[in-house]
């Protein structure tokens, strides 16, 4: 399994648990668990996936990383 | 330094709120209704001539040498038998009780062996004190009668020798393994004369049930049973109250030396969360400390197919340094980590972290708790508000229901399950979730009110229905959740349970746990009193670990099984200090005390202490590290007391990271399967070398002594300041007591914890500070943590793991009492008798459709990969279900499991893996590869360091 694959793996996990929440209280936790034990180079290898169509990414945990994006992107 | 010698009262402490005032020999005496005229006669200084009683078991009295006189009543009862009264009037020494006791005397020693001299427990022999106390000096029956003094001796047991020719059958080693152990492996055979102690039926004792705990031992007023150190070494000189170092329950040890030679360990009376009791690892398995495979002197190689080479301390401190600089200046920063061991001391741990986050300047610093208990981190924080158990062990003595889930106590925790079966056989009920039949199911006098032997993987959906039945049937403790629990987090989460989804039935479908079971143990748990749950690793060690938890802590929310003694929510850690090394900020997100690394005014303290800036971001946890290594950004590792490439999850992969890696320091005791890999090996020094404190699964933080010299020279926490100092980071520690300091004084759940209060009072749980002075030992009381209970929704997710047409069956791996965790240690000791080799349990209907017998080899194999080993054909795995232990190298179990991990934690999968089995030769060809190639990697060259 390639190292994009597992992050994306990993992030559809933590999104099946949060989906359970709905969509609005979803997404922002999704984002906040991946800030808070990813490693910046984790988190940037899924933006850059997300940015790339994000392929295999489900859908609310695209809508995370797209969250984490817009956060880590220059005001 | 003397031996120490605890007083024994006979008899065990009476709990009363009515207090007796009696006199014994014309003192008074004040104690709680219910005590012995023994115990109290000991309370105030007098000592009662006695050979069947001792404290630790309930009175016998069978001996007849502790006959007392009571004024107005008739003849001379035991004290050991009789309570005291108000207004008692006791003699304890009279002329016609000493001739009493001289007669009693007189007949035990007319066949006992006189051999006092040259006997191994001369000194140490109550029956010779007991001579002594009522001044036997002639036996008037002679020696020429009928007697036991040809009997033979039963030396089978590798630790204990059973010599019944001096055994006076006073049935305390029959009582200890009844009342204490709870294994009723031993009984008295025979009648009158012809009455002797026999183990099973009549068997040598390592044939029969015996578990070799320790307690007949302990228990033995002579020689009879006896330790063998003893008979070769002599009796001790004195002795040091320190703590075990195998698991999670924390036995407190008197270590009885000669000098720097341990001759035996045994359980201290006071130790507060064994209470005096062992197990065959504690009591018996501490000689790898002087195994000859300990490496004692540092090695150095270039290339990890190159032989070791032997160096000084010096030079391999300095080789640590310069390759991890090099590395990084070569590689970046975050090129570099460090993993620390739930085996090492919080001293060790913290200062691990330190290095790495202070010294390497990253927050790549992860621990061995990473694959096994990082859900539970997780899951109670979410729900509690902090990373632990909510109990301490005593507690148990007030349940009334508990709910094993996932665990194995008898052979992982084995002196708590003592307990257990205790409060079991007084009437407590069980409930066991597990895909195995634990020996707990169903032991002597202990059977499970309900076992619900689900399908790997299940946990979740299961417990889910339990709670849909407690809150459809109206079984929720509506004033606790009103009064503790956030109310919309209750709310949400009772609708989502009571949807017919995550009803039995669905978990019946899902489980295969028929769903009557499933609410009939629903029904129990919440109505039958207090209820405490106790998990393990069956429960974490899955994708969904932290949702397991969860769903376990909603449950006893829910129920108001929170919060006083007899009930909580309690992890049983599978190593010595899991809990302790989790505490110590190991975890790469986290500093001491389970605080965000991000939290600005947590690193600061941290950095204003240590003089560094440290990282705010994450760092990476082990599976990530191994991840970064193969992909060519991660390649230098230091590894404090763990062994990845056997406990880990998919060996090749490990194996691949570590290969990719250009510096790996193993810091060990001996030449692990990860030193395979490894391009410095720095010695590691076993807990009877060095100072420190572990913390057990009750948050129990407990010292450990210095009783010898490091082998190696240095303690393992000073090996890890030399390679800071080396790396130019300021750690300065004039011994191990001074880290706990620096832990207390940055750490607000150890403030109040220091070297001279653990002396003063033995132990403490943490939260110890002002708040809690003398520790927490039932946390939630008042409030959760985190103020309002939280209720988690805890969908049930399946595996992607799945059993298919190539791979049908599920894999489950576990422990056995005799080894533990990668039997590094136990494996070089005779526990190796118990288990020579990991086998594969598999259900007989599985088996005959393979035409696989008992002992036959076999191929078992997943998508990671194969290994070969010998099959056990039991019924205690359901079909469709195989079991194995993970203590050998050679067999490799984790060759097999794979990288799925828990959702949150990245904690391995290790307890569903989909396998096929078939009758095999011996070994596959990657096992006799492996083997070369260990061998291969160990060899060292001729010739001493420089």
């Amino acid at each position: 399994m390639s190292q994009d694959d597992k992050l994306v793996m990993m992030a559809n996990q933590i999104g099946r648990f949060f989906a359970a929440q709905g969509e609005a209280r979803a997404v922002p936790a999704i984002a906040d668990h991946l800030r808070k034990f990813w490693t910046p180079r984790m988190r940037a290898a899924i933006i850059a996936h997300a940015a790339a169509g994000g392929a295999g990414l489900d859908a609310l945990p695209l809508s995370a990383v797209r969250t984490l994006a817009a956060a880590a992107a220059p005001v | 330094m003397t031996l120490i010698a605890e007083t024994d009262y006979g008899t065990p402490a009476v709990a009363a709120d009515e207090q007796v005032t009696l006199t014994i020999d014309g003192v008074a005496v004040t104690v709680p209704a219910g005590t012995s005229i023994m115990r109290a006669a000991t309370q105030m200084g007098t000592q009662i001539p006695k050979l069947c009683a001792t404290d630790s078991l309930a009175s016998f009295g069978s001996c007849r040498l502790c006959l007392v006189e009571i004024d107005g009543r008739p003849g001379t009862p035991a004290s050991c038998t009789t309570p005291v009264a108000p207004g008692m009037a006791v003699r304890t020494q009279t002329a016609r009780l000493a001739q009493l006791r001289r007669g009693v005397m007189e007949l035990y020693i007319s066949d006992h062996p006189l051999d006092c001299l040259t006997c191994a427990a001369n000194g140490d022999c109550e029956l010779q004190d007991m001579a002594g106390a009522v001044g036997l000096r002639d036996v008037r029956y002679g020696y020429d009668g009928a007697n036991h003094l040809a009997a033979t001796k039963d030396a089978s047991n590798p630790y204990f020798s059973f010599d019944p020719a001096k055994c006076i059958v006073c049935s305390r080693c029959v009582r200890a393994c009844e009342e204490v152990q709870g294994t009723f492996a031993l009984t008295i055979d025979g009648r009158g004369f012809a009455s002797k102690v026999a183990a099973g039926m009549a068997e040598p004792f390592l044939e029969s049930e015996c578990v070799s705990c320790g307690a007949c031992v302990q228990a033995c007023p002579t020689a009879t049973l006896i330790e063998k150190s003893v008979i070769e070494q002599g009796q001790p000189e004195h002795s040091v109250v320190t703590t075990c170092a195998y698991c999670g329950v924390g036995c407190t040890f008197k270590a009885e030396m000669r000098g720097e030679e341990v001759v035996r360990m045994v359980p201290w009376k006071d130790g507060k969360a064994n209470h005096g009791h062992s197990c065959v690892k504690g009591r018996f398995a501490w000689g790898y400390a002087t195994h000859r495979e300990r490496i004692l002197t540092p090695m150095l190689r270039e290339k990890t197919t190159d032989p070791w080479r032997q160096a000084t301390w010096e030079e391999a401190i300095a080789r640590v340094a310069g390759e991890f600089r090099r590395i990084q200046a070569q590689y970046g920063r975050d090129a570099v980590g460090g993993i620390s061991s739930s085996r090492c001391t919080n001293e060790e741990t913290y200062l691990v972290q330190k290095l790495v986050r202070a010294g390497f300047g990253n927050n790549n610093v992860d621990t061995c708790a990473r694959v096994c208990h990082s859900p539970t981190g997780y899951g109670l924080n979410a729900t509690f508000g902090t990373s632990a158990g909510t109990q301490d062990f005593d507690s148990v003595e007030h349940t009334d229901v508990m709910m094993i889930v996932g665990a194995n106590p008898t052979d992982a925790h084995p002196v708590f399950a003592s307990r257990m079966k205790r409060r079991l056989r007084a009437g407590a009920k069980l409930i066991v979730v597990d895909p195995r039949r634990i020996d707990l199911v169903r032991t002597p006098h202990v059977a499970a009110a309900h076992h619900l032997p689900l399908q790997p993987g299940t946990n979740v959906a299961v417990l889910n229905a339990m709670a849909h039945v407690i809150v459809t049937e109206g079984l929720v403790d509506e004033a606790f959740v009103r009064d503790r629990c956030d109310p919309a987090a209750f709310s949400e989460w009772a609708a989502f349970v009571a949807e017919p989804r995550n009803g039995p039935a669905a978990a019946e479908a899902l489980s295969g746990v028929p769903a009557q079971a499933i609410i009939d143990a629903a029904r129990l748990y919440a109505t039958g009193g207090n209820a405490a749950i106790y998990y393990g690793l069956g429960v974490t060690e899955h994708s969904q670990g932290t949702t397991t938890v969860m769903a376990i802590a909603n449950l006893a929310m829910a129920t108001g099984n929170i919060g006083r003694p007899g009930v909580g929510v309690n992890p049983l850690r599978g190593q010595n200090n899991v809990q302790g090394s989790c505490d110590m900020g190991s975890f790469p997100h986290e500093l001491t005390g389970y605080r965000h690394i991000g939290i600005d005014a947590v690193r600061e303290s941290f950095e204003a202490a240590w003089g560094r800036t440290l990282d705010p971001e994450p760092g990476l946890r082990i599976p990530n590290m191994l991840d970064e290594a193969t992909a060519g950004r991660f390649k230098g590792l230091y590894v404090q007391g763990e062994d990845i490439l056997q406990s880990d999850p998919d060996t090749h992969h490990v194996a691949a990271g570590l290969a990719a890696m250009e510096c790996v320091v193993v810091q060990d005791l001996f030449l692990n399967e990860t030193a395979n890999y490894a391009h410095v090996f720095l010695p590691g020094s076993t807990f009877l070398e060095r100072d420190g404190t572990f913390t057990n699964a009750e948050r129990r933080i407990q010292r450990i002594r210095r009783v010898m010299r490091p082998r190696a020279g240095m303690a393992d926490w000073e090996v890890t300041v030399a390679i800071a100092q080396a790396m130019g980071l300021e750690m300065n520690y004039r011994d191990a007591s001074e880290i706990m300091d620096e832990i207390a004084a940055l750490t607000p759940s150890f403030a109040g914890v220091s070297y001279a209060k653990l002396d003063e009072i033995g132990s403490v749980q943490w939260p110890c500070n002002a708040a809690a002075p003398d520790g927490t030992p039932v946390m939630h009381m008042e409030r959760f943590v985190r103020g309002s209970g939280q209720f988690m929704l805890t969908e049930y997710q399946p595996t992607d793991e799945r059993s298919t047409r190539k791979f049908p069956l599920l894999l489950t791996t576990g422990r056995i009492l005799s080894q533990y965790n990668v039997g590094a240690q136990t494996r070089r000791t005779a526990n190796v008798l118990w288990h020579e080799e990991d086998r594969l349990e598999i259900h007989p209907a599985d088996a005959e459709q393979r035409g696989v017998r008992s002992g036959d080899w076999v191929r078992l194999s997943s998508r990671a990969g194969e290994t070969s080993l010998r099959a056990l054909v039991t019924d205690r795995v359901a079909p469709g279900v195989v079991y194995t232990t993970f203590h050998h190298p050679m067999t490799q179990a984790n060759v097999i499991t794979t990288d799925f991990s828990d959702w949150a934690t990245n904690c391995p999968e290790y307890k569903v893996t989909a396998v096929q089995v078939a009758p095999s030769n011996g070994p596959t060809e990657w096992q006799t590869r492996y083997e070369e190639h260990a061998q291969q990697s160990r060899r060292i060259l001729a010739g001493a360091a420089d």
